[in-house]
């Protein structure tokens, strides 16, 4: 057995749309290996493969490494393609209220069929202020369990406002265990989402159907690890862009959807050794657009659709921009288009400076002098073609500008961060930002920002806003650093670095809205 | 007739079915005037009612009986507790029999106190539940903060009473002195049934009904949401829909915002592109747009209606949901000539926001292109 001292590394892997990267990272967060895989139809393989091929540079150092750090579209894809995904008992807590829209309303026919067993809307649930719309039906509860026993592979409980009161969901937690068996799996929606009924329990649902995927996953990783003989520690990067122990993963899947964006966001943060910065990562078909406020992404306000389901996780706020390193280019000089088609991965094949007939940004990039890829030179082409290279390669700064304005909401006092295969198109000079840096290992910004994440935990309540409101506060702040150290964090170390407080309108008393997210590194093992 | 009345009658609106409420939703949200509340928790319910009771009937009002009871239908409160504390599917049962057994007679119709907005949308919800039809019809022509800011006010109607319905099953019924009262009154009781409910007040007959409702706000509705469906260019559509003014095209460069006290206030600050580029235009807010104003000049004013539609789409963008960067279009149009009146002015002009400034009708504001 290594001692401690010994086990220093770190692995980072990252599952994108078309590439598997992987990274591994000593104590000092030096990047000592690195990797570019396609990603596979089973998404398994290509893990297993990113995986190999670091630890094979490593070489014997491997058995060094203590953490792997994952970050996966498994989730994702499950709900996606309908596969895999469990079947879920649903049970909202609010009758009399609430039933006007019951549970699974204007989800996919084809993924509520998938998906639901069954679902019942019985008496129980609070008003905002805490008084209860009717006592929790117990015997509602107990016959519905029982019509759905032997079917449901898992339960899915939502609450109103239980957020902000938590007993009744707990409660019926205790009777699927008793009535179901003390192993059966339990969503409450307390600990998924934060306040707005119907989007807290898409994603409870959600949730409870991929405990299987979470299994399977972890399943593969253990596999991986243990036929490598390397006694590591997995977890998972989240959407937010930090950690959750393997425990805490297996109990909340739906919580690693979207990792992918904040783990670039952070990991290209980190290279470049800022914390206040605008994120471009840049790939073959797209540049994804981010904003880093104070080490952690900025995240979105809208809601955010999972396989046509609404839910109201926060996401990292990107802009998508249909401009990357393969974007086709087309008309003339006078008058050039910009994709959106792009070659995307074929780019090795049809682009010119690799020898084939389609000019692309890269190709345009490259006659620019920005970068050197491929083995052909563009200033070889005709005139007329080198012209249109020209022309388009300003009509995509142009966006690109225009783009970073608009994630930097009009502030330019930020440098511009450029990751991703394609970072080489970004111009030097982009009038948003103070300065354009492009670090080293960019290319795989998205599996070191996995490898260097915090672990994190959030509370939202509902507080009084004049007398009680600093008690509250201070609760729902302990409430947080409760789940990070849940979910992994060293106690000693975590801080609040998230606090929002929202006034709410026709209450009783004056009232507010507390979010609270904390966040701090990894304890040691 | 005209022919553009022969022509209207020949496309006139019904039925509203599920196919026809997203659609209803757009316009809605275009009426809203940047405020109204979310058009899509009425989505979701509505689409929910007319699959289980079946599609609602669209009136006009000239197709009542005199004495049909016509009850405007509202749901009032917080927007973050009716986000959480979803409606009942029974609170307008319990609703329409406390109106019937305090109107003697049965009730006909269902309307909309304010077509702009959630409140444009969820009365489809409550009249395919009640099987009752919608009357094409409402109280504002948009969105407005306060339960007196409409047209029966306006028209001096009494308020006789008002009939609050909540998710647990509580019913009252109010007898308030006006309209004023009966905002206290009813934001009293909604409060304590948890901050949401359903209210109906202005309970008309047909026949009082007439001339102090703003009639064809459902039909305009749909005509506005449907007007960009597969246009060439919507923002064209939707003004030539709307007959409005384009005051700027730009992007917003601003936005000051606070919220308190169940009001959004503040400004954003617009930089005009293309056509527009060198102009700078401001609009005040409070819920709703309330102001546009270039170089201290007023371009347009409540009660006409401003709204701010993305100049890609066409589509509404909220109060909320303005946001540094966005390529926006705002658009002026006239209010209904109700509120032009020296009593509708009163209720819901300039002044009443607090506006130290004279209305003068957006048509009649030279400087913004028309």
């Amino acid at each position: 057995m290594p001692t401690p001292e010994r086990r220093d590394l770190r692995i980072g892997i990252d599952v994108g749309g078309t590439n598997t990267d992987a990274v591994v990272l000593d104590g000092r967060n030096q990047v000592l290996a690195w990797t570019k895989q396609p990603t596979s139809a089973d998404v398994t393989s290509g893990m297993r493969s990113a995986l190999s091929h670091v630890l094979q540079q490593v070489g014997e150092d491997a058995t060094r490494v203590g953490r792997v750090m994952l970050g996966t579209t498994h989730a994702t894809n499950a709900i996606l393609e309908r596969r895999n995904l469990g079947h879920v008992a649903v049970i909202r807590l609010g009758a009399p209220a609430t039933t006007a829209v019951p549970p699974l309303e204007a989800w996919p026919e084809d993924l509520r069929e998938a998906v639901a067993v069954g679902a019942v809307i019985v008496g129980g649930g609070h008003f905002v202020d805490g008084y209860a719309i009717s006592p929790l039906d117990r015997d509602a509860v107990r016959r519905f369990l029982g019509s759905v026993a032997g079917r449901a592979d898992a339960v899915a409980v939502t609450g109103v406002f239980s957020p902000a009161f938590t007993d009744q969901e707990l409660e019926v937690a205790e009777l699927v265990r008793a009535e179901l068996g003390h192993e059966h799996p339990v969503s409450m929606s307390h600990e998924i989402g934060s306040l707005g009924l119907l989007e807290r329990e898409n994603a409870t649902v959600l949730n409870a159907a991929l405990y299987g995927v979470a299994r399977d996953v972890t399943h593969a990783l253990d596999e991986v690890l243990r036929d490598r003989n390397l006694d590591a520690a997995p977890f998972f990067a989240q959407n937010d862009g930090t950690l959750m122990a393997l425990e805490y993963a297996a109990r909340y899947p739906v919580l690693t959807i979207g990792s992918g964006p904040a783990n670039s966001i952070r990991g290209a943060a980190f290279l470049s050794g800022v914390e206040d910065a605008i994120v471009a990562d840049v790939g073959g078909t797209s540049t994804d657009l981010g904003v880093l406020v104070r080490g952690f992404p900025r995240e979105s306000a809208a809601a955010v659709d999972i396989g046509g389901v609404r839910t109201n996780f926060r996401m990292p706020d990107i802009l998508s921009l249909a401009i990357g390193g393969g974007t086709i280019l087309s008309g003339s000089a006078t008058d050039p288009q910009v994709g959106p088609e792009s070659l995307g991965y074929r780019i090795g094949q049809g682009g010119l400076v690799f020898g084939g007939s389609v000019p692309t940004l890269t190709d345009a990039a490259v006659l620019a002098g920005r970068g050197r890829v491929g083995h052909v030179e563009p200033a070889s082409a005709p005139v007329e073609l080198q012209e249109l290279l020209a022309a388009a390669l300003q009509a995509a700064d142009v966006r690109v500008v225009e783009a970073v304005d608009q994630v930097a909401l009009g502030k330019a006092d930020r440098p511009l961060v450029a990751v991703g295969g394609g970072a080489f198109v970004i111009p030097d000079d982009v009038p948003g930002a103070t300065e354009v840096l492009r670090p080293d290992h960019g290319d795989v910004a998205n599996a070191v920002g996995a490898a260097i994440a915090l672990v994190s935990g959030r509370w939202d309540a509902i507080a009084p806003a004049g007398e009680g409101r600093r008690k509250a506060i201070d609760q729902a702040c302990e409430m947080a650093v409760r789940r990070a150290v849940q979910a992994g964090a060293e106690p000693d170390r975590v801080e609040i670095v998230e606090l929002t407080e929202v006034p709410l309108s026709y209450l009783p008393e004056p009232a507010i809205r507390v979010h609270v997210k904390a966040a701090g590194p990894l304890g040691w093992l | 007739m005209t022919m553009l009345d022969l022509d209207r009658e020949a496309t006139a609106v019904t039925h509203i079915g599920e196919e026809d409420l997203p659609a209803l939703a757009r316009g809605c949200a275009v009426l809203g005037t940047g405020g109204g509340g979310s058009v899509d928790t009425g989505l979701l319910l509505a689409g929910r009612a007319v699959r289980e009771c079946g599609e609602v009937p669209l009136v006009q009002l000239a197709d009542l009986e005199d004495d049909a009871v016509v009850v405007p239908l509202s749901g009032i409160g917080a927007p973050t507790v009716s986000h959480e504390m979803v409606a009942s599917s029974d609170d307008v049962l319990r609703l329409r029999d406390e109106v019937e057994r305090v109107m003697d007679r049965p009730v006909a119709a269902v309307m909309s106190s304010e077509i702009g907005g959630s409140n444009g949308v969820a009365p489809v919800a409550w009249a395919a539940r009640l099987g009752v039809p919608l009357v094409d019809a409402d109280g504002m022509g948009r969105a407005f903060p306060e339960v007196q800011m409409v047209s029966m006010y306006v028209a001096g109607l009494p308020v006789n009473a008002v009939v609050l319905s909540d998710v647990v099953g509580n019913v009252s019924t109010l007898r308030p002195i006006d309209g004023l009262w009966s905002e206290r009154l009813a934001r009293a009781l909604c409060v304590a049934s948890g901050a949401h409910a359903l209210m109906a007040d202005y309970i008309l007959l047909a026949s009082e009904a007439r001339g102090a409702v703003i009639e064809g706000s459902v039909s305009r509705a749909l005509g506005i949401g449907r007007c960009t469906v597969g246009a060439t260019d919507p923002l064209a559509s939707l003004i030539a829909e709307l007959g409005a003014r384009n005051l700027i095209s730009g992007k917003i460069v601003d936005i000051d915002r606070r919220t308190g006290g169940g009001f959004v206030r503040g400004s954003v600050v617009l930089e005009g592109v293309g056509d527009d580029r060198g102009r700078l235009l401001r609009l005040e807010i409070q819920n709703e747009n309330l102001l546009a104003l270039e170089d201290g000049k007023v371009l347009a004013s409540v009660p006409d209606l401003i709204t701010v539609v993305d100049t890609q789409t066409g589509g509404a963008i909220s109060t909320e949901s303005l946001r540094y960067g966005q390529r926006v279009t705002v658009l002026a149009w006239p209010c209904d000539p109700l509120w032009r009146t020296p009593r509708g002015l009163d209720v819901a002009g300039p002044k009443a926001f607090g506006y130290d400034i004279d209305y003068v009708p957006v048509e009649e504001i030279s400087g913004a292109h028309a």
